[in-house]
């Protein structure tokens, strides 16, 4: 008897009587079912470690009104007024927000009720972009197979599973609108890219619905009407178009801008805003463009047809330039927001639109983010600009484009990395597949008479065709292997770091903070929670909060109480207003907050645990936003030489602000750290200058057990005599 | 006097020349070209009844002026299909998915009217 220890693959599936067709299905099945299984539990870091909770701070409002939607109904919750946040002004909430992420929720949630599994809509949210994320592999597979073919869509939906740039924002907890909204984008540009490969209505008209759907889940959809007019204007003037592009462009943006419009945030943006004139701009110039191509089909004399072109292009050119005219200067286009102006001036935000700077998210990112979210899909992203370039074809075109437009926006604004992501793995992998094709076709060219085992029928074929035309240097077979371990070993090294990332860096719930003890043991803070929960359940129903934007919707979804600003930040001036009151003098402070029928002021400190996105720190931007509406508050008051201190040689305005006096009242008596003087604040670095701290109008009411978060109650009037 | 002689007689020759080489089309696609025809005349008629009464339903007026744009544009791409010269999809499916366009366009427009 014959005992064969190695038995490879081919002869294992082979003795299971399987065709070589069917063994290639049966290995892309497997390999997509790992994958997407793998891009699910990569982002439970956090729920493992901590637990299953929400994390960040705009997730808790996406928490709140999915849970408002899944007690009241979908026409409650669309027509919303939320009295609870901006008092006294309020939010319309219904028509201010983008409901694709909070109704998928509750239809899954809905779905495991009637299948009896009865989750609390938390555990729903918490869980749902995994979920979405593990769909996305799934399109990225089906892209790469339209792109380029299967084997590039196998490298795409590995790479994207675990890439850092989109684990960043859609971790378990991360409820927030990105994480449905990747998905939508990538599924949008698939169809779109399907209905321009095939010319079928039927795929245009899924391509407009999932238009709809990214309309509805983000407010980055204008990315893609304006992504799309540009592919279609490049294949115009580089006279790739076909009939295909007029019906996929054409089906799409007629049925996709009427279903966009059925959202109320969007409203009548896709006629009015200069953001979406380029859609409608490239739709009547492709009419114009096809008509006259029409013509010149039917008439066979070139001479009359160059008469008529000459006409018809002369009336659309005035024609439009008068329509576009009159739009902008009647101001019924209205120009681009500072928002998307923004992205074309980094330098834009700072000089003008304050609030927009002070986010972190929103700066330029410098190159160590790129490499710690990208690793090797940062060198392999040219390389696979490269191969499209060699085999361009509608759809690498469109990647193409895709992937520049979205790398250029990723240098100017951090979160932007989130969008380029599905472009750069999708490049990557035809970097990828495409080399490791050509390095096993060379391998098995020299074995081709040794080997009886299956070759794999269809994806080898083309790939040899292609190794014939690619090949410009002879390699060793040596070579060739050697080649293929170094890839292995980049990929391998990717898989790693792409781990570890996830794991250290994009697990954290924010709300809840980890340190490591004196002894090595693991010490958590959860002073956010305890201070929300004390506030829900010692303070009148009624009470209003007053704090920095940052931790309005926390406050208003776990602490139940209204506030006054929250994260929304649509009103500038109330905004500047807050932030007024906190730089000011106690004496005008209070009158700001009677008039805005404060009761209680929320601060954030970390002198003491040495937590670095305390309030004091974040000090300077609210006064820089309220000296942008009140030119009382000025900034170099709060500064000593351009330098911002807040020991005893800091400016005067500075010692006795609001905001100094509630963070560090009672501080000066505290012990913070072995060998130093008290009130020695740890997150600073210095002892504090006003140790003597008297508050007049408000009383301490609540500070947590590590001094993260304290509450102050302001105090009625005094009684007249 | 010549060239605008010679002019005129070029647009008359444009003219006549468009006019024999769009009677050879097959009467199947004219009459999706009438149909084309008939939806934008529809679309400007709403605009001008726009310009002369004011636009307050805004809704109810974008939602009338792109279902004609809507059919027309739905109707062009059934003609690009179903013509032999281009395309060789069978012309029921071709007619299936405009009737399928159709159905989610007009059905927006409804929920879209207000």
């Amino acid at each position: 008897m014959t005992t064969v220890t190695n038995m490879p693959l081919s002869d294992l599936l082979k003795s299971f009587k399987l065709k070589t067709k069917q063994q290639e299905l049966l290995i892309r099945v497997s390999i997509l079912c790992l994958v997407y299984i793998l891009a699910f539990i990569t982002r439970l870091f956090s729920v493992l470690r901590y637990e299953s909770m929400i994390h960040e701070f705009d997730p808790y409002f996406n928490y709140r009104t999915t849970l408002y939607l899944t007690q009241n109904g979908f026409y409650d919750f669309w027509n919303w007024f939320d009295y609870e946040s901006w008092y006294p002004l309020g939010r319309i909430v219904g028509g201010t927000l983008y409901p694709g992420l909070m109704v998928t929720a509750v239809l899954i949630y809905r779905i495991l009720h009637f299948l009896r599994f009865a989750v609390h809509i938390r555990e729903v949210c918490v869980l749902t972009a995994p979920f979405f994320a593990s769909n996305t592999t799934l399109v990225a597979y089906f892209f790469g197979k339209e792109i380029w073919d299967t084997g590039a869509g196998l490298v795409a939906a590995i790479l994207i599973a675990i890439c850092p740039g989109y684990i960043s924002r859609s971790v378990a907890g991360s409820y927030d609108n990105e994480g449905v909204a990747i998905f939508a984008l990538l599924f949008t540009f698939y169809l779109f890219v399907k209905a321009v490969n095939t010319g079928s209505l039927a795929w245009s008209l899924a391509s407009a619905f999932g238009y709809f759907y990214m309309v509805s889940a983000w407010g980055g959809y204008v990315f893609i009407i304006n992504l799309i007019p540009l592919y279609v204007l490049v294949l115009l003037i580089t006279g790739r178009y076909s009939m295909r592009l007029y019906v996929a462009y054409n089906c799409m943006y007629v049925l996709g801008m009427l279903l966009a419009m059925q959202i109320r945030f969007v409203g009548f943006q896709h006629v009015q805003s200069g953001e979406h004139m380029a859609a409608m701009g490239v739709f009547f110039l492709m009419q114009v463009f096809y008509f006259l191509d029409w013509v010149k089909h039917m008439l066979s004399d070139t001479k009359l047809f160059q008469a008529f072109l000459r006409i018809t292009v002369t009336c659309a050119v005035v024609v439009g330039t008068i329509a576009l005219g009159l739009g902008m200067l009647s101001g019924y286009i209205s120009p681009w927001t500072g928002r998307f102006y923004s992205l074309l001036d980094p330098t834009y935000a700072k000089d003008h639109i304050p609030i927009i700077a002070s986010v972190s998210e929103h700066q330029p990112t410098a190159w160590s983010s790129f490499m710690f979210d990208y690793h090797i899909l940062l060198f392999l992203f040219p390389a696979g600009l490269y191969f499209c370039f060699k085999r361009l074809s509608d759809a690498t075109i469109f990647i193409v484009m895709y992937g520049l437009t979205s790398m250029y926006f990723a240098g100017v604004m951090v979160r932007l990395i989130l969008v380029a992501t599905p472009a750069v793995c999708l490049i990557s992998a035809i970097a990828v597949s495409a080399t490791v094709k050509n390095l096993t076709v060379l391998l098995r060219s020299k074995n081709k008479g040794v080997l009886t085992g299956s070759t794999k029928g269809s994806s080898s074929s083309r790939a040899s065709s292609k190794a014939l035309l690619d090949q410009s240097q002879p390699f060793q077979k040596n070579g060739a292997i050697a080649l293929l371990f170094g890839a292995f070993y980049l990929l391998s090294k990717y898989a790693t770091h792409c781990t570890w990332v996830t794991s250290e860096a994009y697990s954290s719930p924010s709300i809840v903070l980890a340190a490591r003890g004196a002894h090595g043991n693991r010490v958590i803070f959860d002073d956010y929670r305890e201070a929300y929960f004390w506030l829900r359940q010692n303070t009148p129903v009624d009470a209003k909060v007053m704090s920095w934007w940052d931790y309005g919707y926390q406050i208003t979804a776990m602490g139940n109480r209204t506030v006054i600003v929250d994260n929304n930040t649509w009103n500038n001036t109330h905004i500047a207003t807050v932030g007024r009151a906190l730089s000011s003098y106690e004496d005008e402070a209070i009158e700001i907050m009677r008039s805005l029928d404060v009761d209680y002021v929320l601060v954030v400190f970390g002198g003491v645990t040495g937590y670095s996105s305390d309030d004091i720190n974040k000090f300077l931007w609210m006064v820089r936003i309220g000296g942008g509406v009140f030119p009382v508050i000025k900034e170099p008051d709060y500064l000593v030489n351009g330098e911002y201190r807040v020991d005893k040689g800091a400016a005067p305005k500075m010692l006795n602000c609001l905001m100094y006096k509630l963070c560090y009242y009672r501080f000066g008596e505290m012990l913070t750290e072995y060998g130093k003087p008290p009130g020695y604040d740890r997150a600073r670095g210095v002892e504090i200058g006003n140790k003597d701290i008297k508050l007049e109008h408000l009383e301490e009411a609540f500070t947590t057990s590590n001094w993260i978060v304290r509450i102050y109650k302001v105090k009625p009037p005094n009684n007249r005599w | 006097m010549a060239r605008e002689k010679s002019s005129k007689d070029n647009a008359q020759a444009l003219f006549h020349s468009l006019r024999s080489a769009y009677a050879a089309t097959p009467v199947n696609l004219k009459i999706i070209d009438l149909y084309v025809g008939f939806a934008v005349f529809t679309a400007l008629i709403q605009v001008v009844y726009m310009a002369t009464v004011g636009s307050f339903p805004f809704n109810s007026f974008l939602s009338g002026v792109l279902s004609c744009v809507g059919t027309a544009v739905l109707a062009v791409c059934l003609r690009i299909q179903v013509n032999k010269e281009f395309k060789d999809l069978p012309p029921e499916r071709a007619f299936a998915d405009f009737v399928l366009c159709n159905l989610v366009l007009h059905l927006v427009i409804m929920n879209f009217l207000g």
